[in-house]
């Protein structure tokens, strides 16, 4: 049984963190030095750990399997990032970031930890723009929003489409300051392949240099893992092709608890799928629609082109259906009634599995010239891709799986239920229930590693008993066995397939039985087909060459590996969770509108899984979730 | 998709073990190409079926494939990131190509890019270019309130511009001499024209074009090959600028005027 302590402040919400700060035990400057944090990833969250510890004094030592730290996935982030500031004077404050965050997680979040990202949200923008971030600015020089959805103030900052790669650059370049002043260590093209566990505190990591094949033992004080999200486990999704599960769930086999791994985020507008060759969907930020109208024709089967369908045979089902957030409804909702109308044969395109995005009208009312300038580049991308230009004929979007709410169990101090271990970012569960609002996975990676995780940490060290402990000690050797074994077991199969063949399979069954619409049966069988194919894996792969040198190859079959066990525990979870919410749609499970019917009840839980042994089943455990600041009812975006 | 839409491509990919291993050309055919694919895409076509023909795949870098992250470097046809303009190879498709074609395809190439294996290179200089200066020296927790700066629309626009720098060295690899002037000049000019980079507006450019020269990357002759082919299009002005910002450093290179 994992304990779930949420180590939560109690009383007055608006003062919990302050407090809780407060309470805290500090770390003398003179010491810190004598203290070494492991930091695994260098995206928003990682870069941003990274720098605030290092600039506190910590000995830090950063990882990632990228050539550099700039490289790291939350470089593709498009959109923007959410804070309270309320410069727009349209209502927006603290406690409406909080409550609307709570909202649209569907009421599966921590009232406590939410309430602090909407606090420090504040802090982030005054930080990156200190660091030199050119967001986006008003004529008269101060800084401008926009809106996302979910809500209806505007409260988004950003830079032209490219919000996460100006963000990721801020972080960056405190980091490399930090690497210069000698207070990091950085290690790249390092690819972390087992957790050190010794006397219950994370101590370490196992990591293979990826040019050299060495496999390399590190030690420390404490290990921050941040290495993001696994929306590639269903083989095509948004994320960076290199994105995986593999840290998070070797941390899961060391003893830490898995949180909701069934709440996956299917973004509505992506470039829909083109062949069997595709790689990887591109995302179309979910800030076009603030001016693009989404639509279907009315008619099922409708083969004309879509402009050539007059107005009043097109159906704006999110107008129609949510008059007073239209298309700017969270994006489960948006994608689910997406999928609703390419159901009803109501689709367009070669696939008929896409919606139109129009910006027919918004060109007319405000010139294409100032849409270009919001979204220029974006539609730059959609031409590049589709070869159809979106200034004359409507985009084609579906959606895709692209985030992944669910992460490594973290209590309010983000430490996991392993001792010393810490999860940031998008590789934990924290803050976004079943949900994710637009621009609020920047916010939350920024806030966990800037603001809340430097204090947190601390407190561990100060008050935590951590012995010295050399990188030679039993443990270690262990570990570093192991990894090396799994390496070796890889070769050995010697079969005639590619990873790709495994990992494009397993992606499909998660797309159909655990994509944006489950069932009690489907889940359950896909399970087994799982299990086949795990086994098929371990009978008929193929690494070509050697582990002496760079080997990609090697590289996706051991994450792969790792995805047709973790994709048990995703379908699992959807089995088990007998109610829609955010989203989780369970088809058994909808009101008469098809909307999410939540049971609170039964459910109102954080599901956390539990690894008991190769060949056990795993546990699933259960956090209580309380409201008390915003009660629970049914969301409405009517 | 009909059987004549897809094509057969002549492939010549430089393969290469490592940095110490000497490198050569090889030929490969292939076919079955949709005009759709991505280029990197066509490779793992490629990468698969050496696999399931028990040959060893080329080792290629990439990760977002949609231009931003800057990891995908390939040299087609004696071009950094092939044909067309303004995109990275990632965003490159087959419809730039014809059935039977010809393409090379090869690493850049660069003194201070060592090739790692086959077609991926070492960029880490430009890490340690970014260490030596490309910051704003600012810790958490000690900045003002963002409105409290404000920058004037065209120059926040100016910024971005330059800020928009993917750091592939696609610059690099397309310059004779390889000179990395316009990776340093987006970053310097990004900070040159921003209130919060005129504390260590001097440092700044002297600390990273020390940096560049101890990388082994080569002086600019004026060749402008760097903006043609850059994924973000980074105007060759901005090494003019760099060129005034280092000038402007060296009458009085303390902070103060
Ligand atoms: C296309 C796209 C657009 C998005 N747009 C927005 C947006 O507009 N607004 C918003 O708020 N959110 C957006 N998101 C979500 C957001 O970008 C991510 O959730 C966030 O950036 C994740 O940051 P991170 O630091 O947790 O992880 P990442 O940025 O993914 O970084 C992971 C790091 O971990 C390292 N790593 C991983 N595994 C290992 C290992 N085993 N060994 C060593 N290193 C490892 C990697 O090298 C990398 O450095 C978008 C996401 C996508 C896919
Ligand atoms: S793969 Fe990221 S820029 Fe090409």
């Amino acid at each position: 049984m994992l304990n779930l302590d949420s180590k939560c402040p109690t009383g007055d919400i608006e003062t919990r963190w302050t407090r809780h700060k407060f309470n805290m035990k500090l770390v003398n400057p003179a010491n810190r030095r004598k203290h070494s944090i492991i930091i695994v990833g260098t995206g928003l969250a990682g870069a941003s750990a990274a720098a605030s510890l290092a600039e506190l004094g910590y000995h830090v030592k950063s990882f990632c399997y990228h050539g550099s730290p700039r490289r790291a996935h939350s470089i593709a982030a498009q959109g923007g990032i959410n804070a309270a500031k309320n410069y727009k004077n349209d209502g927006d404050s603290i406690h409406r970031l909080f409550y609307d965050t709570v909202k649209g997680g569907d009421f599966r979040s921590r009232e406590s930890n939410v309430h602090r990202l909407a606090e420090v949200s504040v802090n982030i923008i005054d930080q990156c723009v200190a660091q030199g971030v050119p967001f986006a600015r008003e004529y008269g020089g101060l800084l401008d929003n926009r809106s996302f959805g979910g809500t209806q103030v505007s409260r988004t900052f950003y830079a032209r489409g490219q919000t996460g790669q100006q963000l990721l650059l801020g972080a960056y370049s405190s980091m490399m300051r930090q690497v210069g002043l000698g207070q990091i260590d950085l290690f790249t093209r390092r690819e972390m392949m087992d957790l050190v566990v010794i006397d219950g505190q994370a101590r370490g990591i196992i990591t293979r240099n990826v040019v050299t094949g060495e496999i390399e033992r590190h030690s420390a004080d404490a290990v921050l893992l941040a290495t993001g999200g696994c929306s590639n486990v269903y083989y095509l999704s948004t994320n960076a092709i290199n994105c995986n599960v593999s840290a998070a769930y070797r941390c899961f086999k060391r003893g830490a608890g898995f949180a909701n791994p069934a709440f996956m985020q299917i973004h509505p507008t992506c470039i829909p799928v083109s062949g069997d060759y595709q790689s990887k969907l591109t995302l179309m930020s979910e800030s076009l629609r603030n001016d693009g109208r989404v639509w279907v024709p009315k008619q099922p089967n409708d083969r004309r082109l879509a402009t050539q369908i007059p107005e009043a045979e097109r159906d704006y089902f999110l107008e129609r259906r949510y008059p007073s957030f239209g298309n700017l409804v969270p994006r489960d909702v948006a994608s689910r009634n997406a999928k609703m109308v390419c159901d009803e044969g109501r689709g367009v395109g070669p696939t008929k599995e896409a919606v139109c995005l129009d910006f027919a009208d918004a060109i007319k009312r405000m010139g294409q010239e100032k849409i270009a300038e919001k979204y220029g580049n974006l539609f730059e991308m959609y031409q590049r891709i589709t070869g159809e230009n979106p200034y004359e004929v409507p985009m084609r979007i579906f959606p895709a799986p692209h985030y992944t709410m669910g992460g490594l169990w973290v209590d309010y101090n983000l430490m996991t239920t392993i001792p010393g271990l810490f999860a940031i970012g998008e590789a934990n569960f924290s803050d976004h229930g079943a949900n994710r609002l637009g621009a609020s996975a920047l916010m939350q990676g920024l806030a966990d590693g800037y603001f809340v995780v430097p204090y947190t940490l601390a407190n561990y060290i100060a008050s935590t008993s951590i012995k010295p402990v050399s990188p030679q000690v039993g443990e270690f050797s262990d570990c570093a066995s192991d990894v090396q074994k799994r390496i070796d077991k890889l070769f050995a199969v010697k079969g005639p397939k590619p990873t790709t063949d495994f990992h494009r399979r397993l992606g499909r069954m998660m797309w159909n039985d655990v994509g944006m619409s489950r069932t009690k049966d489907g889940t359950q069988k896909v399970i087994g087909s799982i299990g086949k194919l795990r086994q098929e894996f371990w009978s008929e792969l193929r690494v070509p060459g050697d582990a002496h040198n760079a080997n990609t190859s090697l590289e996706h079959a051991a994450r792969v590996a790792d995805f047709l066990e973790f994709a048990e525990i995703v379908a699992l979870d959807a089995n088990a969770r007998d109610e829609s919410c955010g989203g989780h749609f369970r088809e058994e499970f909808q009101t008469p509108e098809n909307e999410a019917r939540r049971d609170d009840e039964k459910f109102s839980h954080v599901a956390v899984f539990e690894y008991q042994g190769e060949n056990k089943p795993v546990i699933r455990n259960q956090e209580e979730l309380k409201f008390e600041y915003v009660k629970p009812s049914q969301r409405s975006y009517k | 998709m009909s059987a004549q839409a897809l094509m057969t491509l002549k492939l010549r990919i430089w393969r290469q073990k490592d940095a110490q291993s000497a490198g050569r050309m090889e030929e490969h055919e292939l076919s079955g190409i949709s005009e759709h694919m991505s280029f990197l895409e066509m490779l793992d076509f490629l990468n698969e079926k050496l696999t399931r023909e028990g040959k060893i795949p080329f080792n290629f870098e990439s990760d977002c494939r949609e231009g931003i992250c800057g990891s995908c470097s390939l040299v087609i046809n004696g071009i950094a990131h092939g044909p067309g303009k303004a995109k990275a190879t990632c965003q490159l498709h087959m419809r730039s190509f014809k059935n039977g074609d010809t393409i090379c395809i090869e690493p850049w190439r660069a003194a201070a890019f060592p090739v790692i294996k086959d077609l991926a290179v070492d960029r880490s200089a430009f890490d340690r270019i970014i260490s030596a200066g490309g910051y704003v020296s600012v810790n958490v927790g000690s900045a003002p309130e963002g409105n409290s700066i404000p920058v004037p629309k065209n120059v926040a626009d100016y910024a971005f511009s330059s800020a928009t720098c993917i750091g592939c060295g696609a610059c690099v690899a397309a310059c004779k001499n390889a000179s990395a002037m316009l990776f340093v000049s987006a970053k310097v000019s990004q900070f040159s024209v921003l209130p919060q980079g005129q504390a260590e507006r001097k440092s700044r450019v002297q600390n990273m074009v020390a940096q560049m020269e101890r990388e082994q990357f080569g002086a600019c002759t004026n060749e402008a090959e760097c903006s043609a082919v850059c994924p973000k299009e980074i105007p060759f002005e901005n090494i003019v600028r760099l060129n005034r910002e280092f000038i402007r450093s060296n009458f009085s290179p303390s902070e103060f005027e």
